[in-house]
């Protein structure tokens, strides 16, 4: 069992969990993640590492209540309660050469995952424009935290209620337009956000660095559920990644292979729904309101 | 007694009861149904008890094999268990999942004029019974201060550890999933393995004193580097194996539909997908699956299916049943429940309709030509033969390859393949490093994974100093004072008397 020490709710959909494990905060890079099981019965799911600390024993984890398995944490995962297993650090870290200035993008929930790199490059002297994208200013989280780590931060809302109206795509390409020498961008979100983000660098031939989370069962290799196409190869996202070339990415057979299991999605989710534990839910709710 | 002759023992191997395959194809119950009392004492019978024990030599972790039998004969069958747990803490497991018929069975002189003696089959009597009376031998170990630091609770981690643990040493198994077990618990089926007999033969192994650390990824958590140097572990032992599928490379390979067998089997074995919405694993499989490999992962693969809703199962295989790796048993299995082979075919490509889901494969007839590097006959593509086949699950059992994980992550030498460089003696490039099993000879067995496990603890004693080897003769001491690790070559029978000075501990 690993405890949970910390939770924090962003929105209707995500929160945040701090989960202890000594070990495993120190051994976490940017870049990496975890397999997470809630409960015994529970499927294995990979979620990027938001953050990690080494001197709290502890690391971060961002989550949107999507499917079953998020909703229930959701529900489930409360201060004091624990993770059923908790494994990681998984997948290569990331790079984090010595770019002079590099664009760190986060898109929805991508956020999190980008933020140990835009502190990463931070500590290592570079110019960091960050750019943080939302649906609108309720969904707006880590805002100071992304501050702290940038020396230029751009909001994006596509409502316009906060920062500028727009994509991170509109984000991206007015950072590119402000500066002549952006050395690389570093993009995370969904992956049809990560598509077009490459498709901003692709003219300008920026190097642009995507992390992807497909599918996965173990997270070491050995179900190669999690295979992507690279540059016209296939790569095991778990030990070959998760960062990879955004200009070699196949983010249409991404996105295909994401929605391979819509139908049991979709089955679990109206059991779930029509569960006890829904309703559970839904009173804790109304009560708190 | 009179002595026995090949004239004189039962002339008939004894049958194994079996599930009838129409109902089984229905239920993952086990499908070999084990001897009865009767079948075993019938069976052990035909054992000569002849003075040359090729068996013994056959098997690889060098079990007292006519001594464990001599007791089923005598009905003595705690001490039957007793023989065996000499060498071997998982009869259960071995009895079903060993090739006997390339290890002991196949030496074995009965086998010159008739069907040799089932010494699998009475090895799995002795072993269930074990597990359903609740036997177990705790040896009585004398600590002797050496950590051991064991990577992957698979057969040959679980090996390794277990006679490290009866030498003494503290030894913690470090395991990547939530479950120990490996591939026995993973991979191997249900029907074939149940879970309960590894959790009950696992226990055992932790009765020794051994500490399990699941959720252990080793490589990325810490380094073995770090294991040796800073987390104060004497030794370690990787055998991690070789879980890293294998694909062609043909078109279509990245269709929904198209999956490992690691993955399917693992979804299905470790996860239970088979009991979704109840579980949270998901498998997405469809009526019409085609498995290619004809190996034991294939046959575990094809049955599988079949076992959750699968209305067509075909076996795709580009050469014929003669050259096809997997046991004569498991054919013969699959076969009976009604999978449909199709021998002498290769896929070309998988055919994908406009939602990226599988609809077919398009295969291409093979013919055999001259032997290969293997010894087997390379099959060759008849020219203009390829054809269209309808299906929309493809699962690839064409093997593994090496895990990258700890590669990336040490100094460890590695072959052009990527498995560990490992001498005979299981030493790896790094002092006080070892490894064995799949990780560094490619796929192989269980058994034999457990046998490299084992002739790795050998090494690591020697290395470590740790000599529990006694000369003696065992008949003489108080046998509750002894036990063997391996009691054939009585090299490590290990004895307390009073005052008996033992192997050093750690500097």
């Amino acid at each position: 069992m690993y405890e949970i020490v910390a939770r924090e709710d962003f929105s209707d959909s995500t929160f945040l969990l701090e989960v202890h494990h000594p070990l495993l905060s120190k051994a976490a890079k940017p870049g990496q993640f975890v397999i997470v099981m809630s409960h015994a019965d529970g499927e294995r799911i990979p979620l990027t590492i938001a953050d990690f600390s080494p001197d709290r024993g502890t690391i971060t984890l961002v989550i949107q209540a999507v499917g079953k398995t998020t909703r229930e944490m959701q529900q489930n995962n409360r201060v004091g309660s624990g993770l059923y297993a908790l494994v990681g650090p998984m997948g290569v870290p990331s790079h984090i050469g010595d770019a002079g200035k590099v664009i760190c993008v986060g898109g929805g929930l991508g956020v999190a995952p980008v933020y140990p790199q835009a502190r990463a490059f931070k500590q290592r002297g570079a110019y960091v424009i960050g750019i943080v994208g939302f649906r609108n200013k309720d969904l707006i989280f880590w805002e100071d935290r992304f501050r702290a780590v940038s020396d230029e931060l751009i909001i994006c809302t596509d409502d316009g209620s906060a920062g500028i109206k727009g994509l991170v795509t509109d984000g991206i390409e007015r950072a590119i337009q402000a500066h002549s020498d952006i050395d690389e961008v570093i993009a995370i979100g969904p992956p049809v956000m990560m598509k077009f983000a490459a498709e901003v660098t692709r003219p300008y031939q920026i190097k642009t660095l995507v992390s992807l989370n497909p599918i996965m069962v173990d997270g070491t290799g050995m179900c190669g559920g999690c295979r992507v196409s690279v540059g016209g190869e296939m790569r095991f996202c778990c030990v070959d990644g998760p960062d990879f070339d955004a200009h070699q990415v196949d983010f249409d057979e991404l996105m295909s292979r994401l929605a391979r299991f819509r139908k049991e999605e979709r089955r679990a989710l109206e059991r779930w729904d029509r569960s006890d534990n829904c309703r559970l839910l839904q009173e804790d709710r109304d009560v708190s309101d | 007694m009179a002595k026995k002759t090949i004239r004189t023992i039962p002339q008939q191997r004894t049958p194994m009861a079996v599930q009838d395959p129409k109902q089984r194809v229905g239920n993952f119950n086990e499908v070999a149904l084990g001897y009865s009392v009767e079948d075993a004492l019938n069976e052990a019978e035909r054992c000569l008890m002849c003075p040359k024990e090729p068996c013994v030599q056959g098997c690889p972790v060098g079990i007292d094999i006519p001594g464990f039998i001599q007791k089923i004969c005598d009905q003595d069958f705690r001490g039957a268990y007793d023989v065996l747990a000499e060498a071997t803490l998982l009869p259960a497991i071995c009895g079903r999942v060993c090739p006997q018929e390339d290890q002991c069975e196949k030496v074995c002189v009965v086998a010159e004029h008739l069907e040799p003696v089932a010494i699998g089959r009475l090895e799995r009597f002795v072993g269930d019974m074990a597990v359903a009376e609740g036997w177990a031998n705790t040896p009585d170990i004398d600590p002797n201060g050496y950590r051991i630091a064991v990577v992957g609770a698979g057969p040959a981690g679980i090996a390794c550890a277990a006679d490290m643990a009866k030498a003494g040493c503290e030894v913690t198994i470090f395991e990547a999933l939530h479950r120990p077990g490996g591939v026995l618990t993973y991979g191997i089926p249900e029907f074939r393995l149940p879970n309960q007999f590894v959790d009950a033969e696992f226990q055992k192994v932790l009765e020794l004193g051994v500490k399990l650390e699941a959720n252990t990824l080793v490589g990325r958590l810490f380094t073995i580097e770090q294991l040796r140097d800073e987390m104060g572990f004497h030794a370690v032992f990787i055998g991690t194996g070789a879980g890293y599928p294998a694909f062609m490379g043909i078109p279509g390979e990245s269709l929904n539909g198209v999956l490992s067998a690691n993955e399917f089997l693992t979804r299905c074995n470790l996860m239970r997908a088979g009991d979704f919405p109840t579980k949270d694993t998901p498998l997405g499989l469809g009526r019409k699956v085609a498995v290619i490999g004809a190996g034991n992962t294939a046959m575990d693969a094809m049955r599988v299916s079949l076992r959750m809703g699968a209305d067509e199962v075909h076996c795709v295989y580009r050469r014929t049943k003669a050259e096809s790796p997997a046991r004569v048993e498991e054919l013969h299995h699959a076969h009976e429940e009604g999978i449909v082979f199709q021998w002498l075919t290769a896929p070309v490509e998988i055919l994908g309709d406009e939602h990226n889901q599988v609809r077919g494969l398009r295969c291409i007839r093979m013919e055999l030509g001259e032997p290969d590097a293997s010894g087997r006959r390379r099959p060759v593509a008849i020219p203009d033969s390829d054809f269209e086949f309808e299906c929309d699950t493809v699962i690839y059992a064409i093997g593994t390859n090496a895990n990258p994980i700890i590669g990336q992550t040490s100094k460890l030498k590695l072959n052009k393949w990527g498995y560990i460089q490992a001498d005979t003696d299981q030493c790896t490039s790094l002092a006080g490093v070892f490894a064995g099993g799949d990780i560094v000879t490619g796929s192989a067995t269980v058994i034999q994974a457990m046998g490299a496990g084992r002739c790795a603890a050998r090494n690591i004693k020697a290395y470590l100093g740790i000599n529990d080897t006694v000369d003696m003769d065992i008949s003489d001491a108080d046998r509750s004072r002894i036990f063997g690790i391996d009691a054939r070559q009585k090299k490590f029978t290990r004895v307390r008397l009073p005052g008996q000075e033992h192997s050093a501990g750690p500097a």
